[in-house]
């Protein structure tokens, strides 16, 4: 059996930053990387936006992808590529498959997960209609057109204005493509504002919120699709139906973590984020194992994540050298407009802790309110908070005299 | 006018107007905004993103090294499209592309090497 004091399951971008942070905390680390090489999603994102807040500089995904690569290189981390994490165990063993080393069993000090996520596809969402070719997700697509060299279609409808949705339908029409139609079925986008205004306004793309897919036609491959608004219930109003015809469909509607190696074991997930709760320290409920990235919860931006997993690969190490102390901890729970904050709990102890929260509408001038006891920690103003985009403030611990609560007051 | 500020992804808006010799913006909540607003103004660019062919069949990922005209858009992308790159491409490489008027450089930002 192999031994390390931090084993990270995922090369990506948390998984990169959360080795790096347990290699220089002094501790011998694993990464576990599924795919030929490191870098994860942020190998096929070839857009520009990426680590203006941790680099100070405006970068694409394969730049960023690469500066956490040379990181990893400099360091005496352990990286094993096409390693599949089979399964994982209470006592912190991984059991692993790859082709260099066959099947193996690592004894772990501590665990990181930084599996990501995965998107929502077809079947998840119960797309009406037929199953033809040339229905993707937008993550596929933008895999097979950055990596691969592929345009999947060329006349393109996108269901749903997630971030990777928008970003794909200016990647689709910058290579040729004709993108007819974004159709959102809430009344705002999930994506970045930004996003909307480079991706769809630049390029003169239509998006209609409030709207969705009836139903796909096309055997073997999609020929159009009929879509609806929808009423208040967001149920389609099926009268006001209307056809557009497309060769290609892309799916933008939600991401999943990836959190199947957690079956089975006694970790508690929270039902609205789908992955781990956590301290602060990002630890979960089963000791000893710590999460980071899209796996913990969906992140818009990856600077986010990169400091989510220093946070994570630091404690992990301290972990694994017993000096990560248990204590006394109070439970972060969100109420009145915020959909969840994280960490979902917070030991007692000194200095400042970052609580990142997501809001379930459009709010303007809100006021966001953190309380403790009866007590008010934070009252901080925003113009506007959407569920698109994670908000995050500052306590202070020494402040906290009971469970603590995070909404919105207006 | 008003716009929504793409330099971060705080999505500040902005109006924009001109006061006397001067193009005002107002919204912005950094120097980045008022920069943006002012080119939004007067002339917008964009850094555009795309693909270069490889000899052996790959693509590798680039960027236009500065901003280029927003109208031009379409012509940087077809003149990118003529290129082709040797396999031993690197993230980092910077080239010159296009000819007579309209010249722009290009960085390479991922190849299917890097690892």
């Amino acid at each position: 059996m192999l031994r390390y004091d931090v084993v990270v399951i995922g090369g990506g971008p948390a998984g990169m930053a959360a080795a790096i942070a347990a290699c220089d905390s002094g501790a011998k680390t694993l990464i576990l990387e599924r795919d030929v090489r490191l870098g994860g999603i942020l190998n096929q994102c070839i857009h520009q936006g990426f680590g203006l807040h941790y680099f100070k500089e405006e970068m694409t995904g394969p730049e960023y992808a690469e500066r956490f690569r040379k990181e990893v290189k400099k360091r005496d981390i352990t990286v094993m590529t096409e390693a599949m994490a089979l399964s994982l165990g209470a006592d912190r063993t991984v059991t692993a498959l790859s082709p260099d080393t066959g099947l193996v069993k690592v004894q772990a000090g501590a665990i990181v997960l930084a599996m990501g996520c995965r998107e929502r596809t077809a079947g998840a969402i119960a797309l009406p209609g037929t199953r033809p070719a040339g229905i993707y997700t937008a993550g596929m697509a933008q895999k097979l057109c950055n990596i691969d060299g592929y345009l999947v279609g060329k006349e393109v409808v996108i269901l749903g204005s997630g971030d990777i949705g928008l970003i794909m339908a200016r990647r689709m029409t910058t290579e040729g493509a004709k993108v007819k139609l974004v159709l959102e079925l809430m009344p705002y986008s999930s994506g970045l504002k930004r996003n909307i205004v480079q991706c769809l306004d630049d390029y003169g793309i239509p998006i209609k919120y409030s709207h969705t897919i009836t139903r796909v036609v096309g055997n073997p491959r999609v020929e159009g699709l009929y879509y609806a608004p929808v009423g208040a219930d967001r149920k389609p109003v099926l009268s006001e139906e209307q056809y557009v015809s497309c060769d290609a469909l892309l799916l933008s509607v939600g991401l999943i973590p990836e959190n199947d190696l957690l079956n089975g074991l006694d970790v508690k997930m929270s039902a609205v984020t789908n992955g781990a709760t956590v301290d602060e320290n990002r630890m979960t409920s089963l000791e000893g194992v710590f999460s980071c990235g899209n796996v913990l919860h969906v992140h818009d931006l990856v600077d986010n994540v990169s400091e989510e997993a220093e946070i994570a690969g630091r404690a992990a190490a301290r972990y694994s050298k017993g000096e990560l102390p248990a204590g006394d901890s109070v439970s972060v729970s969100a109420c009145d407009g915020v959909r969840y904050a994280l960490p979902q709990r917070v030991n007692l102890g000194d200095g400042k802790v970052r609580l990142y929260f997501r809001v379930d509408n459009v709010y303007k001038d809100a006021r966001l309110v953190v309380e403790s006891g009866g007590n008010r920690l934070v009252g901080k103003k925003f113009q506007v908070l959407a569920p698109g985009e994670m908000g995050s403030v500052e306590i202070d611990r020494s402040a906290i005299c009971g469970d603590v609560t995070v909404r919105l007051e207006r | 006018m008003n716009t929504i500020c793409i330099m971060c992804p705080m999505g500040c808006g902005l109006t924009i107007e001109r006061v006397g010799d001067e193009i005002k913006v107002s919204g912005n909540t950094c120097k980045r905004g008022e920069v943006y607003g002012q080119a939004e103004f007067t002339h917008p660019t964009r850094t555009v993103t795309t693909l270069v062919r490889l000899e052996g069949g790959g693509v590798a990922s680039c960027k236009t090294a500065l901003p280029v005209p927003k109208e031009r858009i379409s012509e940087v992308v077809a003149a990118i499209g003529k290129l082709t790159l040797s396999d031993d491409a690197k993230i980092g490489d910077r080239l010159t592309v296009g000819d007579g008027e309209f010249v722009f450089e290009i960085v390479i930002t991922g190849t299917p090497s890097s690892c």
